[in-house]
């Protein structure tokens, strides 16, 4: 009897031990959110560092922000929010705001002006894509390709449209895995308008064209999932050519040094941003707020792109953007936004895609077994 | 027959026994309470969200049941009675931001419905209707005051003459108190309180107040929101809004077997959509592959460790166990530098001339590399089985069987198998449930048509956000598994199972 009361006791302290450690939000400390790796580590230098010496508040880095949309869902049904401050991107961003897990934010009480005194709303301007969505970045998902295996007498790929000429560049070829992007590219290396993409990929007719178009690469193609698997492929010539994010090529060619070019003609524009999630109690908000308010303003967004090469959303950011931190090369030539880079550009169209994306992806699945 | 104490041994005994009974039972409390709380409930509760479609009758309260007179099959919208109950909805979830997640939700039935919400949301505080508001407020001041209102509301007849009008307040006082923390009785109606008023008043009720309505103009809220969108004069959108108004559904189950409930009832998904059940069937080929392959490679292992000499046996096993401890990611990225194109494998093959250099194998990204890698991860569920049942077969019954006359294959085919299958049947059910289920390495090396139906369902619990199908998807694979379990144990037998000795 005696050994079934010690272990009763045991069951009930763990358990109380347990509750306490995960209601324990430390009054001075909070969890911000984001994709880990390089990106992480920019934000730690640009942001977490400074905040937490001007502030002496400590923050975790939690590195789950590629599940950050279930994972918030799930808070709040069990209505527990154990997140401060979430980084996803723009389409998330929008996906979130809808389910009613992000908070709606007035983007000119929340964020500083610009150092001219430009409203955030202006300075920001068309990266505020939704109403709780708090940019960082802008980001593109465009084309590295090896130039050891460009075939000799060919220009090497300027852009994504000679992903579609296995004739001139023959070989293996990465793509993303989901139809975003992939379908826009298709129709218009199809020879349709930029500006008529979006309304033929409504019709049968225009996803039916883009199939088709994707159909002439399809056995040559590797589809990803990580946007570390293209780079990998690269750097191992188990592709001629892949889509990834800009980023994760520059770090193959700047810091690794590998043969790989880019071909940014048609990139995807994107964007990255944090997100606040609904039901924060005052204080764990205001202290947020505060946090926000900071990271977010001029000179912490072109921080930031002294170790990564995503650009700032903020157009008073931009003439601000230095050298990179350790490599010490200038970082602007690497910019999705360097006008160089930026002859042809597509922006994603988020709220297209919060439309269309289920129907859109059973049928590129469909289409990926078939 | 009495025990000592005078009561009936029977009784006695049953009470002593009841009471051991009781108490063992709070010694496996902690753990049984875990289970359930952890793992019994979280899964019945994500197995119901296959059927359950509450939001639309929560979100949409008035419309649903508005909607029940219209005709679904008949080609026209509905009438102006169920546009003023969305009206009335539409602003009340706008505040509470329910509209768009809704909207989400429909989106998976009819594409467009997201946008078509998200911006009604928007729009819908901008409705003319702000003329009923100026028309009563203009013939009475009491119209104007919050606390006039508040006292009509509580005044039975006035509650039965105005029946609509009475239903929104009492939805809009519940919001102003719930969303914007202040005092009906001190704030003035918004104006789709008047339009109900109106409405009321217009269907010949008496007001508190009367008021003459033949200046007002009406508004048609059918024609503001089709001037939002479109869509909303579209039978079609209102066919989803209706079929899809119970508190549960089936939509998720027949979408995640490819029909779809079309115009005449259930009907096949158009061919290019049909996705699941190709899915399950790959899944359950490449899960019996993979069990086959096990069993191949797995057996002689286990006969390998059951008869070697201690020494070599337990190195054997260490080989065994060894790739078990190694973490799988790290297995299964192994298994992408061997197999792949400029991989080790292709560059011996080429090395030794097998294969020419531009005609290297394609081994991984699609079955083969799933099977491969998976076969190689779960062999030591196959193997372990195996060899704890070889263990106790006794050697001398092969010696016996030889010195009777059986040749080797004889030998082992009729004495040694037949004792060794319990665990060819402990292993397969092992490697194959474990398998129909894997998500991380086919998600890593299966390519597009390697994967499994686990890794639908993880993308849509995290991605997609459609927990209702990924729920569908789910309990269907459990139902089949445990089907299968279930014919197993009718052909087999799983008494004739063994995980040891």
């Amino acid at each position: 009897m005696k050994t079934t009361l010690k272990l009763m006791a045991t069951t009930c302290l763990t358990l109380t031990a347990t509750m306490a450690v995960a209601d324990g939000h430390m009054a001075n400390e909070m969890t911000i959110v984001s994709w880990g790796g390089a990106y992480s580590a920019s934000q730690d230098n640009a942001y977490h560092q400074p905040y937490i010496a001007q502030s002496g508040i400590s923050i975790i880095n939690d590195e789950s922000a590629s599940e950050a949309v279930a994972k918030l869902r799930a808070m709040n049904e069990a209505g527990n929010i154990t997140w401060d401050l979430v980084d996803v991107e723009a389409a998330d961003a929008i996906r979130l705001c809808d389910e009613g897990l992000a908070m709606e934010v007035d983007v000119d009480e929340v964020l500083a002006a610009a150092p001219d005194g430009t409203s955030a709303t202006d300075d920001f301007g068309g990266a505020l894509v939704s109403d709780c969505f708090i940019p960082q970045i802008v980001f593109s998902t465009t084309f590295g390709y090896r130039t050891d295996m460009v075939p000799e007498g060919v220009e090497p790929p300027s852009g994504a449209c000679d992903v579609f000429d296995l004739e001139t560049y023959p070989g293996k070829r990465a793509l993303n895995r989901n139809p975003i992007a992939n379908m826009e590219w298709a129709l218009l290396c199809d020879g349709v308008a930029y500006e008529d993409v979006y309304d033929m990929l409504e019709t049968d007719e225009g996803q039916a064209q883009a199939f088709a178009k994707l159909d002439t690469i399809k056995d040559q193609t590797i589809w990803w999932t990580a946007g570390a698997e293209t780079p990998q492929l690269l750097a191992d010539g188990e592709i001629f050519m892949g889509s990834t994010y800009n980023g994760r090529l520059f770090s193959l060619i700047a810091e690794q040094g590998q043969p790989v070019g880019m071909a940014w003609d048609w990139q995807m524009f994107d964007l990255d941003g944090w997100v606040i999630p609904t039901g924060l109690s005052e204080d764990r908000l205001a202290r947020t707020l505060d946090y926000v308010y900071f990271a977010t303003d001029t000179q912490r967004l072109a921080d930031q792109a002294a170790y990564i090469s995503y650009g700032p959303t903020r157009q008073s950011s931009a003439p601000l953007v230095g050298k990179h931190a350790t490599l010490g090369i200038d970082m602007a030539p690497h910019m999705p936004t360097e006008p160089s880079n930026a002859e042809n550009t597509f922006y994603n169209n988020y709220l297209w895609w919060a439309d269309y994306r289920d129907d859109l992806d059973a049928k590129f699945q469909a289409w990926l077994a078939q | 027959m009495l025990a000592a104490d005078g009561r009936p041994l029977k009784a006695s005994l049953n009470r002593a026994l009841r009471r051991q009974k009781i108490r063992a039972l709070f010694l496996i409390a902690p753990l049984l309470i875990f289970i359930l709380v952890s793992f019994v409930m979280p899964i019945f509760d994500m197995l119901l969200r296959s059927v359950e479609n509450q939001i639309v009758g929560n979100t949409l309260p008035r419309t649903v049941v508005a909607l029940q007179d219209w005709d679904e099959n008949a080609d026209t919208a509905p009438d102006e009675v169920v546009f003023a109950a969305l009206y009335t909805d539409i602003a009340l979830a706008a505040e509470y931001k329910t509209h768009t997640r809704l909207g989400s939700r429909l989106n998976y039935e009819m594409t467009g419905i997201s946008s078509l919400f998200r911006k009604t949301g928007r729009a819908v505080g901008r409705f003319e209707t702000d003329v009923y508001t100026e028309a009563f407020q203009a013939a009475d001041p009491a119209y104007a005051d919050p606390a006039q209102w508040a006292g009509w509301m509580q005044d039975d007849n006035i509650r039965a003459a105005l029946p609509q009008t009475t239903n929104t307040y009492d939805a809009w006082a519940q919001m102003i108190v719930e969303e914007e923390n202040d005092i009906p009785a001190e704030e003035e109606p918004w104006d789709f309180v008047y339009t109900a008023l109106y409405a009321d008043a217009a269907g010949g009720a008496a007001l508190p107040i009367s008021v003459d309505l033949s200046a007002i103009e009406p508004v048609s809220l059918q024609a503001s929101f089709a001037e939002i969108d479109e869509d909303w004069i579209d039978p079609d959108v209102w066919q989803t809004i209706k079929a899809f108004s119970p508190s549960y559904t089936d939509g998720y189950f027949l979408n995640a077997v490819d029909l779809l409930r079309g115009a005449d009832g259930v009907e096949q998904r158009p061919e290019n959509e049909r996705l699941y059940i190709g899915q399950f069937i790959n899944t359950f080929v490449m899960s019996l592959s993979i069990m086959g392959m096990c069993v191949l490679l797995g057996y002689p292992i286990a006969w390998l460790l059951a008869n070697l000499p201690a020494r070599s046996a337990n190195l054997l096993m260490i080989l065994v166990l060894l790739p078990f401890w190694t973490s799988l990611l790290v297995r299964t990225s192994a298994w992408k530098v061997l197999l792949q194109q400029q991989g080790v494998i292709n560059d011996l093959l080429v090395w030794m001339r097998i294969i020419a250099d531009d005609g290297r194998l394609t081994m991984i990204n699609n079955q083969t590399g799933t099977i491969i890698a998976m076969t190689h991860i779960l062999l030591p569920f196959m193997i372990l089985p195996l060899y704890s049942v070889m263990k106790t077969i006794p050697p001398s019954y092969l010696r016996a069987a030889k010195s009777l006359g059986a040749t080797d294959w004889t030998a082992f085919w009729r004495v040694y198998f037949p004792q060794s299958v319990p665990g060819i049947g402990a292993g397969c059910i092992l490697v194959f449930i474990l398998s129909i289920g894997y998500y991380i390495t086919p998600e890593l090396v299966g390519g597009t048509k390697g994967v499994f139906i686990s890794n639908r369902i993880a993308f849509h619990i995290s991605s997609s956000l459609n927990w209702g199908l990924a729920a569908a998807l789910g309990t269907i694979l459990l139902t089949v598994v445990m089907v299968l379990y279930w014919m197993y144990d009718k052909i087999v037998g799983i008494d004739n199972v063994k995980l040891g000795g």
